[in-house]
């Protein structure tokens, strides 16, 4: 198992430092004049190419990205070409907000997604077609409209929460939580549509495995086998619909930050990746790969777990 | 000797073209010599897994060779390197003189109209959404069989394995497994192959299906003389059908003779166990079959 | 391979369901029309299309619908109420929102398709060159996609629009690459695991070209999950553009739902109702495409509704026991009469595939029940174990079994009997042991449930009947996971599962059809003396008859869901009363002359 980590572990760097080539070679591509942007039209040239160059914009570019993956590799990400902000620094004072966000999404996700899609499975008949069909409307309607329905319910007309804004836990737990309730209900209802499908079908497709019979033969409680036997073989499509959800909220991480005006990596992303500010965009794309990676790998090592056929040695 | 299906024995017709004469001379249809088969084995840098270790075998024009052995043994894989669909590893395959085991891709298409196959499984060897018609067209039209002739053929493909003519259809589905496995057989047949393989074709049809499917081989091989490479599990099977018998154990084929010697008489340990493995369905005479096997090799197996 | 040499069984639950269509499926030429009625008889597929088509329609032809400039701007109608021409008002710098709404769904619906088509035209081909062909091009296209999936869109889709400015149809080309793994998975796994059937290797082995190949048997499987897919990614597109307008990055001052969702959300508090309009097209547009994806899976991948189960399928599967006077005495151990079993069918009528049985075992005999495929052999076993598939149910008659009566009890009293009244060994080794549990797992979860032992003495228990059904090392078999052992052993493992509690009943469902000669005889042998040390009675379900004369007592013979004769095995086998059972022996092999050898085919004329 180890050994399995770490190898995931060096593709998964592998798979960073290709991506960052490739992410940093085409933001550069178009050659931003970010002197120019920065001192104003009126600014004379030569005062332009010394605010370049003292970014280093005057090297080649791939002397650039050298340079941005070795001080990156030792946990610096350089400093926004606009605000000079300190890039590492500005991730690791937004990184919390949205990790929690991403937790309590996951959490919420998996705990209702498999309760009701177990239910559904086992259950059928009107169960079954009412959880579909809410599943499906969940999964049509797009994130950002449910979004804007919830804060429109919940947060305008009957004031249960707050619309906007972030309280830190550290200040008071409960202000963090009336101020996170929302969007994690934002974010997990597509997750938890796509999710009960999925552990429906799967759990239905159990039911009707061979083995199921076989231990019912043996005497054993439904219940037994349904909590046992047929959940744990039914997880596995489950987690893996749950990992690929986690890329798709990054996305949706960046509009509800922005409607719930959290100030978390989304929000940023929208704020620096529109000005082309290519220290920020590569620390918010390393961000989220790492976290991607991650979660695969977590969703791996559960399914290796629940199923002993999917181990590797 | 107007039939090009029909295969004629050695110099009966003097206005036989070169090829039909070398072929009916006393040169098998199909020579298989010393063939080996592997598969990559399983994990990183796993060693290959030899499935065939040296198999030799031949079949005469009209012959039936049937192929005997447990599951893994891999006597669906000699049909499978016969019919190009295994890369080969060592050793050769000859069909009428030729070597094919080497063929290039487009030779290998020519070769399809000599070597045919019937799969055990009716319910996968025919494509679920294809009508049975556009099944059996198939063959003919990559031969180059115009569309309106292919029609006619279909039609007497039906009649061949006694299907009705309003199948052409119809989809798989709506057949059972028997009458699945004579589509299978009249798709073969189509485009009158010299040698068709048939891997366990009978293996998954109810008995008395067995018996009518076997029937229709045997009448079909007695009218066209084809030859037939019979892969199967079931040694009765393979006794009522082949000419000769080849027992294959573990990727070596152990036993090899005619059907009644190595059916009734083996000498190979394997084959008298594969034998008396088969329960009968005579009560007093499979007590006496159970006490031999018994004493022969259950005592050794403990 | 003796594995699929099971003629006789459906024992898989999928097969009596489908054995039990087939004779309703639709014939022949009215396949496509039929796929058509399908769909357009689906209200849900039918209102979809209709919702989809009204959202086009108005979208393309927005001119015609309206008369206004959706930019022409008055401050004076600012937050203006509908009227004058002007269907649903103006918005907060006094534009027509009627006309906006249409005018904008252009360029969100043109965006999607674009996506599509470009998300189509890279995943497909690449699919199913990846899949079909394998090899180095297959791990070189899996490669960028697990790059490509690892990429957030939404940030990749932000940096775009920073360095390719801002025109939306760039976006949603980027889109389209970022989506296209989604069908390239779905492709190469289609053709990768179709590349293995057997149909495949027939048509190369007619001589069909790889591409030929590919466009008659390959396209075919995968256009259907494609199609839907393709709805799927077109609700998700108008989405993420709709998001990304809402952002404020889309493409500049056209209008669009999303930029018209953006200005409402501003509003929210002063008019929450400018979100009813543009939110009520994307929600529409998108649901239609999903509920329309749903119903093209139903009709397209052949699914009709699923049976009739639940409470009410429940409900009716407890019908009270009917007992003929007429029948009889009856056995001790397991009696059955006039059983009936039927299925709800996915139309919602019901067969009977059962009709009437029945069937007597005395304590420590052995009864063969011998039949063909779809005699109802297995069904009536099913019943007696009280675990018919889903949409079965016995429909009459009385299972008595050790004197209790099982048709119509409750799940509960029928789990009391399984396990030490009645034991079940099935047919299939392999996918009857749960693949996620240990042999040993299996072997102690029954004993630790039915029987109270502890864990330490159910271990104790379970290598002790490991080593009754002659396991060799039931040590390292008891910490084996099932892949890990073959299938003679999974069989014998089956086998000590189903004595462990000691049952007075054995229901065995064709023990030996999925094993090899060899093993039969083993397994056969192992059967034979845990019976007569035991004194266990045996329902042995069979269609072979060889089987039957080495096991059984007395036999009864099956077809189309009746018994048609029973007696002694040695009556039926060697002089049967019915013409069916003299068929079934006639078919048996084991007496027929091997083959003449072989002669030139003129000399044999």
């Amino acid at each position: 198992m180890t050994s399995f980590i770490l190898r995931r572990l060096g593709s998964g760097l592998l798979l960073l430092v290709v991506i960052s080539a490739l992410a940093y070679l085409l933001l550069s591509l178009p050659g931003t004049d970010v002197g120019r942007h920065v001192l104003g039209p009126a600014a004379p040239q030569d005062a332009v190419d010394a605010h370049n160059a003292g970014l280093g914009l005057d090297r080649p570019v791939a002397v650039r990205y050298l340079d941005w993956l070795t001080s990156a590799l030792q946990g610096d990400l350089g400093r926004s070409w606009f605000t000079s902000e300190d890039v590492s620094l500005a991730l690791a004072n937004r990184l919390p907000v949205t990790f929690s966000l991403m937790i309590g999404v996951t959490l919420v996700t998996a705990v209702v997604s498999f309760g009701l899609g177990v239910w559904a499975g086992v259950r059928r008949g009107a169960v079954d077609r009412a959880v579909q069909l809410v599943s499906v409307f969940g999964y049509a309607l797009p994130g950002f409209l449910v979004t804007l329905i919830i804060v429109l319910v919940f947060a305008v007309r009957l004031g249960w929460f707050p619309a906007i804004g972030y309280t830190p836990f550290s200040r008071s737990p409960g202000g963090w939580l009336a101020t996170v309730t929302l969007p994690v209900l934002s974010l997990s209802v597509a997750g938890i549509a796509g999710v009960a499908q999925q552990v429906r079908s799967s759990v239905i497709d159990v039911m009707g495995r061979d083995y199921v019979r076989t231990l019912r033969a043996r005497g054993l409680p439904t219940s037994r086998v349904v909590f046992r036997h047929v959940l744990r073989n039914a997880a596995t499509p489950g987690l893996t619909v749950l990992g690929m959800q986690f890329v798709g909220l990054l996305g949706g991480a960046v509009i509800v930050e922005q409607i719930f005006g959290l100030p978390g990596i989304g929000a940023m992303t929208v704020q620096y990746t529109t000005r082309g500010d290519i220290p920020v965009i590569m620390g918010v794309v390393m961000v989220s790969v790492i976290g991607v990676i991650l979660i695969n790998l977590l969703v791996d090592v559960l399914v290796g777990w629940l199923n002993p056929k999917a181990r590797v040695a | 000797m107007t039939d090009p299906r029909t295969v004629t024995g050695p110099g009966t017709d003097p206005h036989a073209d070169a090829d039909r004469l070398r072929e009916a001379g006393p040169d098998p249809l199909l020579d298989i010599r010393d063939l080996r088969v592997s598969f990559p084995g399983k994990g990183w840098r796993a060693r290959r897994v030899e499935v065939l270790k040296g198999v030799s075998l031949d079949i005469r024009p009209g012959e039936t060779v049937g192929l005997v052995g447990e599951s893994g043994s891999g006597k669906s894989t000699i049909g499978r390197a016969v019919l190009g669909l295994v890369p080969v590893a060592g050793g050769s395959i000859h069909f009428d003189g030729e070597r094919v085991d080497v063929a290039s891709r487009r030779r290998r298409r020519r070769l399809s109209r000599d070597i045919q196959v019937v799969f055990q499984d009716p319910y996968t060897s025919l494509n679920p959404s294809l009508l049975i018609g556009d099944t059996l067209a198939e063959p003919l039209l990559a031969h180059g069989v115009t569309a309106e002739d292919a029609r006619t053929r279909v039609a007497d493909l039906l009649d061949r394995v006694a299907l009705p003519h309003d199948a052409v259809h119809r989809l798989p589905r709506e057949f059972s497994g028997g009458q699945r496995q004579r589509v299978a057989i009249a798709r073969a047949l189509a485009i009158s192959p010299r040698l068709i393989v048939c891997d366990e074709p009978v293996s998954a049809l109810d008995l008395t299906t067995q018996r009518t499917v076997m029937d229709l081989l045997l009448e079909i091989q007695e009218r066209t003389g084809v030859a037939y490479l019979f892969v199967s599990h079931d040694l009765s099977v393979v006794r009522a059908l082949s000419h000769r018998v080849a027992v294959i154990h573990r990727g070596e084929i152990v036993e090899y003779g005619g059907a009644e010697q190595v059916t009734t008489d083996p000498e190979h340990p394997y084959t008298q166990r594969l034998l008396l493995s088969a329960p009968v369905a005579d009560p007093g005479r499979q007590r006496r079959r159970r006490a031999e096997y018994e004493r022969r090799f259950h005592a050794d197996a403990n | 391979m003796s594995t699929s040499v099971t003629p006789s069984t459906p024992s898989t639950p999928s097969t009596p369901g489908t054995a039990v269509t087939s004779p309703t499926a639709p014939t022949g030429p009215k396949r496509r029309s039929g796929t058509a009625r399908r769909f357009l008889t689906s209200p849900q597929a039918l209102g979809a299309s209709l919702v989809l088509a009204a959202v086009v329609v108005l979208v393309v032809f927005a001119p015609l619908f309206t008369a206004h400039d959706p930019n022409a701007a008055d401050l004076k109608d600012a937050f203006g109420a509908p009227g004058g021409g002007h269907l649903l008002g103006f918005d907060s710098s006094g534009r027509d929102v009627w006309s906006r709404l249409l005018h904008g769904g252009r360029n969100t619906l043109g965006g999607a398709l674009l996506a599509v088509a470009v998300a189509l035209a890279v995943g497909v081909p690449t699919g199913l060159a990846a899949g079909y062909y394998g090899g180095w091009f297959d791990s070189v296209s899996n490669w960028w996609v697990n790059l490509v999936m690892a990429l957030p869109a939404m940030v990749v889709l932000l940096a775009t629009r920073a360095v390719l400015g801002t025109t939306v149809w760039v976006l949603m080309v980027v889109l389209g690459v970022l989506v296209a793994p989604g069908f390239y998975r779905l492709v190469r796994g289609t053709v990768a695991a179709m590349r293995g059937e057997l149909y495949v290797d027939a048509a190369r082995v007619f001589g069909l070209r790889d591409s030929r190949i590919i466009v008659r048997h390959v396209l075919v499987v995968v256009r259907a999950p494609v199609i839907i897919q393709g709805a799927l990614v077109a609700g998700m597109a108008i989405g993420l553009q709709a998001g990304l307008e809402f952002l404020g990055i889309g493409s500049g001052d056209l209008p669009t739902w999303g930029a018209m969702l953006n200005e409402a959300f501003t509003n929210i508090q002063r008019a929450p109702v400018f979100m009813l309009w543009p939110g009520l097209a994307l929600g529409l547009t998108s649901a239609a495409l999903v509920l329309l994806a749903a119903s093209l899976r139903d009709v397209l991948e052949d699914r009709g509704t699923a049976p009739a189960t639940g409470r009410g399928a429940r409900r009716l599967g407890a019908d009270a026991p009917t007992t003929l006077d007429s029948a009889g005495e009856r056995a001790d151990l397991l009696s059955v009469r006039d059983l009936a079993v039927t299925y709800t069918l996915a139309d919602g009528s019901s067969r009977e595939v059962v009709h009437g049985v029945d069937l007597d075992v005395r304590r420590g005999e052995v009864l063969g029940l011998v039949g063909e495929s779809g005699s109802g052999k297995t069904q009536t076993a099913f019943s007696v174990l009280g675990l018919l598939p889903e949409g079965g149910r016995v429909s009459r008659g009385s299972i008595l079994l050790d004197g209790t009566e099982v048709v119509g009890s409750a799940e509960k009293e029928m789990r009391n009997l399984r396990g030490d009244t009645v034991a079940y060994v099935p047919q299939e080794p392999m996918s009857n042991l749960d693949p996620a549990f240990t042999i040993g797992d299996h072997l102690t979860e029954p004993l630790r449930v039915k029987l109270g032992l502890s864990r330490t003495q159910a271990r104790a228990r379970a290598l002790d009947l490991l080593r009754q059904v002659e396991i060799p090392d039931p040590e390292r078999t008891f910490r084996s996971h099932p892949h890990q052992i073959s299938g003679g052993m999974a069989q014998r493992v089956l086998i000590a599962g189903a004595i462990s509690c000691d049952p007075d009943l054995l229901v065995a469902d064709e023990p030996t059809t999925a094993l090899d000669v060899t093993v039969q005889a083993e397994v056969l042998g192992l059967l034979r003396r845990l019976q007569a040390e035991r004194g266990m009675g045996v329902l042995l379900v069979t269609h072979n008859l060889g089987v039957v004369a080495d096991l059984c007592d007395r036999v009864a013979v099956m077809r189309q869901g009746r018994i048609v004769e029973v007696g002694t095995t040695e009556q039926i086998l060697r002089d049967p009363q019915e013409d069916y059972t003299r068929g079934l022996l006639d078919a048996v092999l084991d007496d027929t002359p091997a083959r003449e050898p072989w002669q030139p085919r003129e000399a044999a004329q």
